[in-house]
């Protein structure tokens, strides 16, 4: 830990006015108020409302839609932190191995970083159009009639499918880097020890990975519950329905569309809840790195 | 030990190792081989959508993504770059490419300029109350824009800052994302040079100027390009905060594209559409291509 170096009264309260400034408007206000009307039932045009407790929780735990929503938000999350997480270690693997065309494969697997999520949810639009999208026309060939929008499991996996594509490359970023830190030494004397390349890597070079795997987890976990609105809401075309969506598209239904000012609140400070829990368990790693490395 | 009995072994035959040899080739070729596919994997589908921006819409609506190349590229582009369309009619993609740009530079720089005085602050001052700014600003790290979003719509409409590219930039720079990065990055310049600086005369200012910022010109270059990246990419927030077309930005103008598709009245425009998608997607892609070390150094090094 660096000591502190200059002691000046009025400095260091200048220095941090804008961003404790900014904080305190946009950070501490929104999300106070936020759980201030998760406890109110507004009325209709927003004049009014009447304190009702944890009502809006206990209306939200018995509403059906919402259960099947929180569900749908757990297979989505489970399913793309895990496809993005594998394709992105399988990919990173190969591109550490390779010699031939390394910098060049490193490009072409970590471009799609820059494309937004809503862009990427128009390039699914096209791939899963409706009749004569491409992956419609294969699904076709299987004999599926693919119908995204209306049936719900088909928007599932079109759902997930494009937002696996959008994240495998910070994943294989972050794990192509972390393997290039793996001491040449360590390599070397596992390659001696172990003529198995696959054996090799499981037992020495995965543990290695583990803290970046475990930063990338919760990272995944938060893009897919909270980066995926832009993905969510292309390809629904803004026409939820009864279409799946996950819990922070949700928020924005209600909120947004709904006018349930309460009820969305309330969702928001589940999320804030659910969040807060993934930070504290990352915080806790990153405290851990630091003592060990 | 296993080593040892690497040692102890006869020599392999040449029977051995011609076999071996051809088992690592062989595996190479594999590697090559899910590197390939990875690779067409991400360029595919924007491969496909780039060459279907060159078809006219009746294409698309016939037959969906074209493998091929059509005549009609310019004209796509030259029209969703300079067709005016929307409600009002006052918008085009120049005036979304402009209002991106804003966004874009005015995130990074403000973000940027806000944090590195914040980190600043807190690792280099003794003062009161230190741990207390800390932990009101990291506590920022904790939740995203995306769970607050009705509240801070609220708060923003309330100041009077819905279409204005105040509303718009400020409320993304409330997190402590930047800071915590600089924080780091301060943290590991080493301690002789305040010594130094001191002993020399520097004051606070100087050092600051003189010193740290130019040491933190790779950091500053690696965090603009992915702030930049990030700004360029909203959705959510400027999808809420503009509703005048004027303000519009290309992601934000997304949307658009996708209710035009649904337009049943007659072919939609759906080329037009790819044309202006491949625009949004542009800046932010080259960006990363072209600066990809800087790039790679401040996402991996701050593990944000």
């Amino acid at each position: 830990m660096k000591r502190a170096s200059f002691s000046n009264l009025w400095m260091p309260v200048l220095l941090l006015l804008p961003q404790v400034s900014i904080i305190f408007v946009f950070f501490y206000w929104p999300a106070f108020e936020a759980l201030k009307s998760s406890f109110y039932l507004q009325d209709p045009f927003g004049f009014s409302g009447t304190f009702v407790g944890l009502d809006n929780y206990f209306t939200l735990f018995q509403n059906a839609e919402y259960l099947r929503i929180s569900l749908f938000t757990l297979v989505f999350t489970v399913c793309v932190t895990f496809f993005s997480l594998a394709l992105g270690l399988l990919f990173a693997v190969k591109a550490d191995k390779v010699i031939r065309g390394a910098s060049t494969y490193k490009t072409l697997l970590m471009w799609v970083y820059a494309v937004a999520p809503p862009v990427a949810g128009i390039l699914g639009v096209s791939l899963f159009y409706q009749g004569h999208g491409l992956i419609t026309q294969l699904f076709a060939f299987f004999g599926h009639e693919f119908v995204i929008g209306v049936n719900y499991y088909d928007t599932g996996f079109a759902l997930i499918a494009v937002s696996i594509w959008k994240q495998v490359p910070i994943n294989f970023i972050f794990f192509l880097s972390g393997l290039q830190s793996v001491p040449r030494s360590i390599r070397e004397a596992a390659m001696i020890d172990n003529r198995s390349s696959s054996r090799r890597f499981w037992t020495i070079t995965f543990p290695l990975l583990a803290p970046t795997a475990f930063f990338l987890l919760i990272t995944n976990i938060t893009y897919a519950m909270f980066d995926t609105f832009g993905v969510i809401d292309v390809m629904l075309r803004s026409e939820p329905g009864n279409n799946p969506m996950t819990l922070t598209y949700k928020v924005y239904v209600d909120g947004f569309r709904g006018g349930d000012l309460g009820g969305s609140s309330a969702q928001s400070v589940i999320l804030m809840i659910l969040v807060l829990a993934l930070t504290i368990f990352q915080f806790r790693l990153i405290e851990r790195r630091i003592h060990y490395t | 030990m296993a080593v040892t009995d690497t040692f102890s072994t006869s020599p392999p035959s040449p029977a051995v190792t011609t076999k071996k040899r051809f088992r690592l080739k062989r595996e190479t070729v594999v590697d090559h081989a899910i590197l390939i596919l990875g690779a067409l994997f991400m360029l595919f589908p924007v491969v496909l959508t780039l060459m279907t921006s060159s078809y006219d819409n009746l294409a698309f609506a016939r037959s969906g993504l074209q493998f091929g190349w059509s005549d009609q590229f310019l004209e796509n582009y030259e029209r969703a770059m300079f067709e005016t369309s929307g409600f009002t009619g006052q918008i085009d993609g120049l005036s979304m490419l402009k209002n991106s740009l804003i966004l874009g530079f005015g995130f990074a720089i403000g973000k940027i300029a806000i944090s590195m005085l914040a980190a600043y602050a807190i690792v280099y001052f003794r003062f009161r109350f230190a741990t207390l700014s800390f932990w009101i600003i990291f506590t920022t790290l904790l939740l995203p824009l995306e769970v607050r979003i009705l509240p801070s719509y609220e708060v923003v409409q309330g100041l009077g800052m819905g279409n204005t590219y105040g509303g718009l930039i400020i409320p993304l720079i409330a997190s402590a994302t930047g800071t915590f990065f600089f924080r780091q990055f301060f943290r590991s310049v080493p301690e002789e040079l305040v010594e130094a600086a001191r002993i020399d005369g520097a004051g606070p200012v100087k050092f600051f100027i003189d010193i740290l910022v130019p040491l933190s010109k790779t950091m500053i270059a690696a965090l603009f390009i992915i702030m930049f990246v990030y700004g360029w990419n909203q959705y959510l927030w400027p999808t809420l905060i503009t509703t005048d077309e004027g303000m519009f930005t290309l992601v934000r103008g997304i949307k658009n594209i996708i209710q035009s598709f649904t337009d049943s009245s007659s072919v939609p425009e759906f080329t037009v559409g790819f044309a202006l998608t491949m625009i949004t997607m542009l800046p932010p892609v080259l960006i990363v291509i072209f600066f990809q070390s800087w790039f790679v150094k401040g996402l991996t090094e701050s593990d944000k």
